[in-house]
């Protein structure tokens, strides 16, 4: 008895794991599942909002009952092997530092839902909109949850694809759609090159386990490879997070409707590249290559991003420059690389997500409100709409670093951080640096509140301003009261948070901090100080220049240098093409035609095997089936402009083939092709009454010399190889089939167990071609305005009144007869040459015979099936059939037979192979009737025309 | 057999590719239809030349190989459809352009 609980303990806590692990992919997988709900929701006069709402909620529960575990320290982990192979995994991690990201991620995107649901207008297609929203929240999740780094690498792209979709929502607007490839090109490109690293760093480790990853940094660090691991990452993560040179893609992505630029472009994705290297900060971090390579492109996209913020007129441009600048902000925190900097790194991230985001959706209301966003053009706006005027303001006081507010706090730090770098003379260029970045951000976060909300009232608006619908505005003034919050009570409100998640990312033990709105006179304190002087003073010094109003020319842009580049690689694709694509069809397939000849036979150069012939001559018979088949051949070319003649000697070849079919062992082929061939000379009389009865000689004797000389090479080439291949010592791999077939398959006719057993995935396939082929007949003829003549080539006029009256007495007896025979075929095709192939080829030309005999419409009304379903039935039968052994444990389309015993039948056997087979039977029949009988119809439309 | 088979063989192969070679739909058509009764029957001879035997393991062998006779039934049952699909692609041109030439466009003086 005592030993029962500890045996049992472990059991318990395994499940409790596996209940965890579910909660955990469901976080990341419910958005995708559930991402056509908006959608449905539209359809039911919904709102899709409330659908797409509904789900990040749904997801967020489960984040509700993970928390205690990951707060108290713990890892959540889930896995399911994917493509073992390749060491993929679908596997999830859930620590601080990405329950963190879950939490904004769920949290931001929950308000830009609800701010959504009033921005966009109801002739937008809404449920389209929150379809990719939720897609897009997904992927996001799956990139900050991944516990495998080649599964982060799908997420990351996914975030790029879906990210396309969102911006280039609205797809009138060339804007959007060009913003929209832009972005795609940039962050698509990167991730590639975020791959390729992925690659590297699994072969530097042995896997793509991201705890095996964090681990193994010092093995990283010392490989070779490193320098072009780090280039690589980097690459992905600059290009996502916009990092100079790569940032032009974000201020072209502002053509997205203002949500999109909230969530994506403040919140989540362009933080995806931050989150990427804090992620791999512990396996990357901590060489001179990292620092200068981090710290300088953050350092340099900091200033040049925020120079730039100050002059764009365009409120979401103003906005897009300053999220560069900010990034950057957090690009060169994270490039000093000390545990500190990057607890302070994480917290402005936190911060910068909140007031960009209110940002965002505020410049939002005022386009919305006035139908402008230039800012030479608002003005004054605090009148109209003081709400949100001090809404927007409190956000850019955040953006400023101004006190009390949470972007002070950590500007703070990084001021903090930026001394004693570099050697004794230089140690002062870091710090005046950030004093300026801080500057810059000041004068253009007072740009947005003063050009906008004060001055004199603004005259020509589209609109007339007045505040938003009530609930617009909610998410603004959440994300602004949680600027406070954090700023007058950082103790209470973000340090907990951060004690949390900073571990996480270090992978090591939290460094001392604390948070505090005062530190005493200090130099931070100081740089702030002037930062907040100087960014008024300049704002001010350049509006009286005048500096803000004028238009600047656009100078060499990265937009146009990709534009450019795509310009010349499409003139470049159209050269080739046209090089490639000169004299039409018949060069195309001469060239191809000389090429194979070409490799054809110098595939025979100095080889020939040595074999005897097979004893005994060739009997008389033979000689005479020969014969025919090289007279009939001649007469298909002889003829070929005489398209009658022409069908009838090549119907005489087929029988020949069939023949040969019969004489070398191959009953089943035989009875096939012989079935087809009677099909395919009815297919043919019955397209020769709509096509020209002749073909016009064309081409000189020139090109009618080089055609025949090219076809007596290619000839000559196949019969050699067959020569050849004929003469070489037999080799077969087929001893399994024969030997299995009836102990395994249950059917002594191999061709046929191989074809419903062994391969029956190809006959699967095979069959749902030949129902497109049957689908693309109906499709091909749909609408198709055939004209056929009234009289034949001798003048005497067509008629579909007169049928045979032979024709019509020998069919009436003949179809019962031709069912059973097709059926007796179908049974026995196990066991003897049979199968579904040749019986449901019978019973389609039973059905053609009366077709023939009694006309369409006749037919027509007393076989009211439709074909085409048919066709879809015998598919779904054979599919179903394959399903069936899934469903007892056994692999698709796994076969099984029995032996059963009756009266009067006796013993008999059946087997699930055949079930499959009728399921062949069925398709073939309803895609020949289909073909045939849709070509017939087109008779009965030109009789009636 | 194997030098008449080969020749045999190497005629169908020849007319096939004249008439694909030709400019209208309805000969490329025929000469597919060659082609792939030639393309068939090299498949059987890749199994190697076996007459007046079965492939039914209830009876004595040697047995032909039936693995070249699996692969042609499918062939020649898809050439079916793709027949099919072709002469109803010659309709739909002779319907909307009055006749099937494979470049879409008459050549000048052909007739």
């Amino acid at each position: 008895m005592p030993e029962a609980g500890p045996a049992r303990r472990p059991l318990a806590i395994d499940a409790d794991r596996e209940f965890e692990a579910l909660l955990l992919a469901t976080i990341v997988l419910l958005p995708f599942l559930l991402m056509l709900l908006p959608a449905a929701f539209e359809r039911l006069r919904l709102s899709p909002a409330l659908g797409a709402g509904l789900v990040a909620l749904a997801a967020a529960l489960p984040l509700a009952w993970l928390a205690p575990a990951v707060l108290g320290g713990g890892t959540v982990l889930a896995s399911v092997e994917w493509v073992p192979v390749l060491g993929l995994e679908l596997a999830f991690r859930l620590d601080g530092l990405s329950m963190l990201f879950v939490g904004l991620i769920l949290g931001i995107g929950l308000l830009v839902i609800l701010y959504a649901h009033y921005y966009l207008s109801d002739e937008d297609r809404n449920g389209r909109f929150f379809a990719y929203l939720l897609a897009f929240m997904g992927a996001m999740l799956g990139v900050v949850t991944s516990d495998n780094l080649l599964l982060l690498v799908v997420f990351w792209e996914l975030t790029s694809l879906t990210s396309f979709l969102l911006i280039g929502f609205w797809r009138g607007a060339a804007e959007a759609r060009q913003g929209a490839r832009l972005a795609l090109l940039i962050t698509g490109a990167g991730g590639l090159a975020l791959l390729a690293g992925v690659l590297l760093i699994g072969d530097i480790v042995g896997t793509y386990s991201l705890g095996a990853v964090l681990a193994s940094g010092d093995a990283i660090r010392a490989d070779p490879r490193y320098p072009l691991v780090l280039a690589l990452v980097l690459a992905g993560a600059f290009t996502k997070s916009a990092q100079f040179p790569f940032h032009f893609w974000l201020p072209h992505a502002m053509a997205a409707p203002t949500p999109v630029s909230a969530y994506l472009h403040s919140a989540t994705m362009v933080k995806a590249g931050i989150f990427l290297l804090m992620r791999l900060w512990p396996a990357l971090a901590g060489t001179d290559a990292w620092f200068w390579a981090v710290s300088t492109t953050g350092l340099v996209t900091m200033l040049f991003a925020a120079w730039v913020a100050l002059f764009k007129h365009d409120l979401k441009g103003l906005l897009a420059y300053s999220t560069v600048s900010q990034l950057g902000l957090i690009m060169l925190l994270l490039g000093l690389g000390t545990p500190y900097a990057e607890l302070a790194a994480l917290f402005h991230l936190l911060n910068h997500a909140v007031f960009k985001a209110s940002l965002f959706m505020a410049a939002g209301i005022v386009d919305h409100e006035t139908g402008t966003r230039d800012m030479r053009r608002l003005s004054g706006l605090a009148r109209q709409m003081p709400i949100t005027a001090a809404l927007a303001t409190v956000a850019c006081g955040a953006m400023a670093g101004v006190p009390l507010l949470n972007g002070f706090l950590s500007k703070e730090m990084f001021f903090a951080q930026t001394f004693g770098i570099g050697t004794a003379q230089w140690v002062w260029l870091l710090p005046a640096a950030a004093t300026l970045g801080g500057l810059l951000s000041v004068a253009y976060s007072a740009r947005f509140v003063h050009d906008v909300f004060f001055g004199a009232p603004a005259g020509d608006l589209p609109r007339k301003p007045h505040e938003p619908p009530r609930f617009m505005r909610v998410p603004v003034e959440i994300l602004v009261v949680t600027c406070l919050l954090v700023g007058l009570a950082p103790a209470l409100t973000i340090e907990p948070v951060l004690r949390f998640a900073t571990p996480a990312l270090l992978q090591g033990p939290l460094p001392e901090f604390t948070l505090a709105i005062w530190h005493g006179f200090n130099l931070p304190l100081a740089m702030s100080a002037i930062a907040l002087l100087g960014g008024i003073g300049l704002y001010a010094w350049r509006r009286g220049q005048g500096a803000l109003s004028r238009d600047h020319a656009a100078r060499l842009s990265g937009k146009q240098l990709v534009e450019s580049a795509m310009d010349g690689l499409r003139e470049a694709c159209a050269v080739l093409g046209d090089a490639l694509e000169r004299g039409g069809l018949r060069l195309s397939i001469v060239t191809f035609l000389i090429a194979s000849l070409a490799v054809g036979y110098a595939g025979f150069a100095g080889t020939w095997p040595e074999a005897t012939l097979s004893p005994g001559g060739v009997p008389a018979m033979t000689w005479v089936a020969a014969s025919i088949l090289v007279v009939a051949t001649l007469a298909t070319v002889g003829f070929h402009r005489e398209r009658m003649a022409a069908v009838v000697a090549i119907g005489v070849v087929g029988l020949l083939v069939s023949v040969t079919f019969v004489k070398f062992s191959a009953p089943d082929l035989a009875l096939t092709q012989l079935l087809v061939e009677v099909i395919t000379v009815l297919l043919f009389l019955l397209a020769m009454y709509f096509l020209p009865a002749r073909s016009p000689r064309e081409g000189g004797v020139a090109r009618r010399s080089v055609d025949a000389l090219l076809s007596l090479a290619a000839g000559g080439g196949v019969a050699a190889l067959t020569y050849a291949m004929l003469l070489s010592p037999p080799d077969t791999i087929s001893h399994f089939f024969n030997a299995a077939a009836k102990p395994e398959g249950g059917g002594y006719n191999v061709v046929n167990v191989i074809l419903v057993d062994f391969r029956a995935l190809d006959t699967l396939g095979e069959i749902t071609v030949l129902g497109i082929a049957a689908l693309g007949v109906v499709a091909m003829l749909d609408g198709a305005r055939l004209g056929g003549p009234l009289a034949d080539s001798e003048g005497r006029p067509w008629t579909s009144q007169r049928q045979s009256l032979f024709l019509q007495v020998m069919s009436r007896p003949l179809l019962p007869m031709a069912l059973l025979v097709s059926l007796y075929l179908l049974l026995r095709g196990h066991n003897l040459p049979g199968g579904g192939f040749i019986g449901g080829l019978v019973t389609a030309t039973a059905i053609v015979v009366q077709y023939l005999a009694w006309g369409t419409a006749w037919v027509d009304q007393r076989l009211t099936v439709r074909y085409l379903a048919v066709a879809a039935s015998g598919i779904a039968i054979a599919a179903v059939t394959g399903l069936a052994a899934i469903g007892v444990g056994a692999p698709f389309l796994t076969s099984t037979f029995g032996y059963f015993t009756g009266p009067v039948v006796g013993t008999f056997e059946l087997a699930s192979a055949m079930v499959f087979d009728l399921g062949v039977y069925v398709a073939v029949v309803g895609v020949v009737l289909a073909i045939l009988a849709t070509i017939g119809r087109q008779h009965v439309v030109v009789d009636k025309a | 057999m194997e030098t008449l088979f080969s020749a045999a063989l190497g005629l169908l192969v020849a007319a096939g590719v004249y008439l694909t070679l030709r400019p209208r739909l309805f000969s490329v058509l025929l000469g597919l239809t060659l082609l792939s009764y030639a393309v068939n029957l090299f498949l059987l001879a890749s199994g190697g030349l076996l007459a007046g035997r079965v492939p039914l393991t209830d009876q004595p062998p040697p047995w032909p190989d039936p693995l070249p006779q699996a692969l042609i039934l499918t062939a020649i049952v898809i050439s079916f459809g793709m027949t099919a699909f072709l002469i109803v692609l010659a309709l739909r041109a002779v319907a909307e352009k009055g006749h099937d030439h494979v470049e879409g466009r008459e050549e000048e003086g052909g007739r």
